[in-house]
């Protein structure tokens, strides 16, 4: 049919085109779904076959024990069977009343505060200092290796000085100050810093052509910053969100097994090593939470990055 | 479009930072309003998140506070470790209600991995601590301008255990063997008994760094373990012996109390500001109201076990279940009492025997002046509680049978 009119053929071109891509996304998200199981499964057997085979070999063993422990630490002490520790999630642990994957999703809520307080706040800061730093080129000399050098600090050594700066010394704002907020403001002290740096490098990756460009339509400050060098920066940013986002759990798990806060992932975990001895079940299981959780909040960052930025490539260059 | 995604991204943020602070507030009422603070967000569009947001979550909390009389002082106190019967007599205290009597509202700090409760004592972060003698005398060396006020332990809980079959059955029998210590200045009454039979600790045995529970043990990582009596000891027994499929029993293990062999340190004291003390009569006055209404508490505990059980695993959920509680109450009220000079009095021999461990391992490098100590508020809050009819002594306290159960439940 050569006489078909070329808007109807575009518009059935683009509508085929659609429809592939959503083929294709539906595709992809299938084999990553697939990949990621078929990697679980991986890892499960390969504890569950570390843990058969050294056990095996220390039966054989039991009579003539020459060779010692060929596969070190396979019992159900230090290796709790994939079944114990899962199953652990619908057991009620004794003296409560909810399953324990209620529990662990209690806690991990409490941690979650902690840590997008943290993850805000850190964000915010460390934007100011990327903005700052991309202003003023000496600043950027001068004050990125403090920047830097803040990091270097082990965490656990802020920790408690934090808590007891909390308690004491921020009754300057107008709510009273809890332990969480303490929590929140560790895991701002690892927030702040991939945003900073990140943010830096994102300000200044505008190309020098759409400077000029924005220079020639005699655009101030503001408007180039908002049109061209922030959404320039994105990229960048998304990349340090991530990090963030990550390590803003960390933070919060660090600080409540340092600060004493009375509950969250850091807190069951400590509680867990302490029980170990009659318990290993189920230190195993709340670290599986910690992760799901770290895991958790670094999808949401993706999801954030593609109703903003779109997927990724698209957007990344303007 | 460009711009357009940009104030999705910023009203996105917003959006999550009240609905975070919203949730802040502890009740549940975080769902209902996701979908408000996007408008307002976007419509306010600056200065944003956290000082707006946060005064939500501070309503509720200031509203709690007037259910308590006006007249009630607020004053805290931070715990060594995590709620657990080891401080029983101050959640019983608070929670029946003598703190109210004195007129104190005490709020109780959990304590933690890093915490050390001398310093929080020290930069003013709680006004009174509780804390092992040796654990506060240390920074005190170091210049924290603390005093012990109430010695209420009045006798070590840490043991080395060991398997029987071990055959580790005194000090003299850990040469050469693999022994376990939690290390941070709790490995001392353990170095000072090695000492007292003429064992060196670098190389008469073999240290090992230990967890803080009995995995080691059991795994046959070490042949002794330390142990506290109301806590780890407490652990062994509540697990599965894979030889019978019962719990351990206390047959199966040998012990070495560093109260017999003389090297025992003391450990919970309460502890408060030296400066204030010296400076400000309310707070000697509080003190004294302090010391009284904690007493009271271990009191309670001694002629109330189960009662006090009760309200220790009450208080928030400790770490150990409800048998582990019971062990530990059983356990630490046998520290407790009987207090020969009152409770709460220091015991001039034990304070001696302490300092002699810590400038002979070195931890002090000398002896404490005479300020580490005092006995004056403990006198007055047992004189009070004398007073009223309260026995201070427990001289015919009897340690009781605890049914341990397996993890402790």
């Amino acid at each position: 049919m050569p006489s078909e009119d070329p808007l109807v053929r575009d518009q059935r071109s683009t509508q085929q085109a659609t429809s592939e891509a959503r083929r294709d996304a539906l595709a992809r998200m299938v084999r990553k779904t697939v990949t990621f199981v078929v990697f679980l499964a991986l890892l499960a057997g390969l504890y569950t076959g570390y843990k058969a085979f050294g056990q095996a070999i220390d039966d054989a063993q039991q009579d003539w024990a020459v060779v010692g422990s060929v596969l070190p630490r396979t019992d159900n002490l230090n290796m709790p069977p994939l079944s114990e520790i899962f199953g652990q999630f619908g057991e009620t642990p004794g003296g409560q009343d909810q399953i324990y994957i209620k529990i662990l999703f209690d806690e991990a809520l409490f941690t979650l505060r902690e840590a997008a307080v943290g993850f805000v706040v850190g964000l915010i800061i460390g934007m100011a200092i990327a903005l700052v730093l991309a202003q003023w080129r000496r600043l950027e000399q001068g004050l990125l290796p403090y920047v830097i050098a803040s990091q270097t600090i082990p965490l656990i050594a802020i920790a408690p000085i934090i808590v007891i700066w909390g308690r004491k010394n921020f009754d300057v704002f107008p709510w009273e100050w809890q332990n969480w907020m303490s929590v929140a403001i560790i895991a701002t002290y690892l927030t702040f810093f991939p945003v900073a740096v990140n943010g830096l490098r994102g300000l200044q990756a505008a190309r020098p052509e759409n400077k000029e460009l924005m220079a020639s339509y005699a655009a101030n400050w503001g408007q180039t910053l908002w049109r061209l060098r922030l959404p320039a920066s994105l990229p960048y940013l998304f990349a340090a969100f991530k990090i963030a986002a990550t390590s803003s759990i960390v933070g919060a798990i660090v600080g409540e097994i340092s600060a004493g806060v009375e509950g969250g992932l850091g807190r069951r975990i400590l509680r867990e090593a302490f029980n170990y001895t009659t318990g290993p079940d189920r230190l195993f299981a709340s670290v599986l939470g910690a992760a799901v959780l770290g895991i958790f909040v670094f999808l949401v960052v993706i999801g954030v990055e593609r109703l903003v930025v779109g997927r990724q490539g698209k957007g990344a260059v303007v | 479009m460009k711009q357009l995604k940009l104030w999705r991204l910023l009203a996105l943020l917003l959006a999550a930072a009240l609905v975070l602070a919203s949730c802040g507030n502890d009740d549940d009422d975080d769902s209902s309003d996701s979908g408000t603070p996007v408008a307002q967000a976007t419509a306010a569009s600056e200065e944003p998140e956290v000082p707006a947001a946060t005064a939500v979550s501070a309503a509720p909390v200031v509203t709690d506070e007037p259910s308590a009389p006006e007249e009630l002082q607020e004053i805290s106190l931070q715990l060594q470790w995590v709620p657990q019967s080891q401080f029983a007599g101050y959640f019983a205290a608070r929670d029946l209600g003598y703190y109210n009597d004195v007129g104190l509202d005490v709020e109780i700090i959990d304590g933690s991995v890093d915490i050390v409760p001398a310093t929080v004592l020290a930069s003013g972060g709680a006004d009174f601590a509780i804390s092992w003698v040796p654990r506060g005398l240390v920074p005190r060396e170091e210049g924290l301008n603390i005093t012990n006020i109430a010695q209420v332990y009045q006798r070590s809980g840490t043991l080395q255990v060991s398997f029987v079959d071990a055959g580790i059955n005194d000090v003299t029998d850990l040469e050469g063997r693999l022994v376990g210590n939690w290390g941070f200045g709790n490995e001392l009454e353990l170095f000072a008994g090695l000492n007292s039979v003429g064992l060196d600790p670098q190389s008469d045995v073999t240290l090992v760094q230990q967890d803080f529970n009995m995995t080691a043990l059991i795994n046959g990582d070490i042949d002794a373990a330390q142990a506290m009596i109301y806590n780890e000891y407490a652990q062994v027994l509540e697990t599965i012996n894979p030889e019978t499929g019962e719990l351990f029993q206390p047959e199966d293990f040998a012990v070495i109390d560093w109260n017999e062999v003389g090297t025992a340190m003391l450990q919970d004291a309460i502890w408060a500001d030296a400066g204030r003390l010296a400076d400000d009569a309310m707070y000697r006055d509080i003190a004294v109201r302090f010391v009284e209404a904690s007493l009271r508490g271990w009191i309670f505990c001694r002629d109330n076990f189960q009662a006090c059980v009760d309200i220790v695993v009450g208080a928030s959920p400790p770490f150990g279940g409800p048998s582990h509680q019971a062990w530990m109450l059983n356990e630490v009220n046998a520290l407790v009492w009987p207090s020969p000079g009152g409770v709460g009095v220091m015991d001039q021999g034990l304070y001696d025997q302490t300092i002699d461990v810590a400038t002979s391992q070195g931890i002090l490098t000398e002896e404490p002046d005479a300020g580490a100590f005092r006995t004056d508020i403990a006198e007055e809050a047992v004189a009070n509680l004398v007073a009223a009819g309260y026995d201070v002594y427990g001289n015919d306290f009897l340690r009781g049978v605890v049914q341990l159960q397996e993890g402790g439940n």
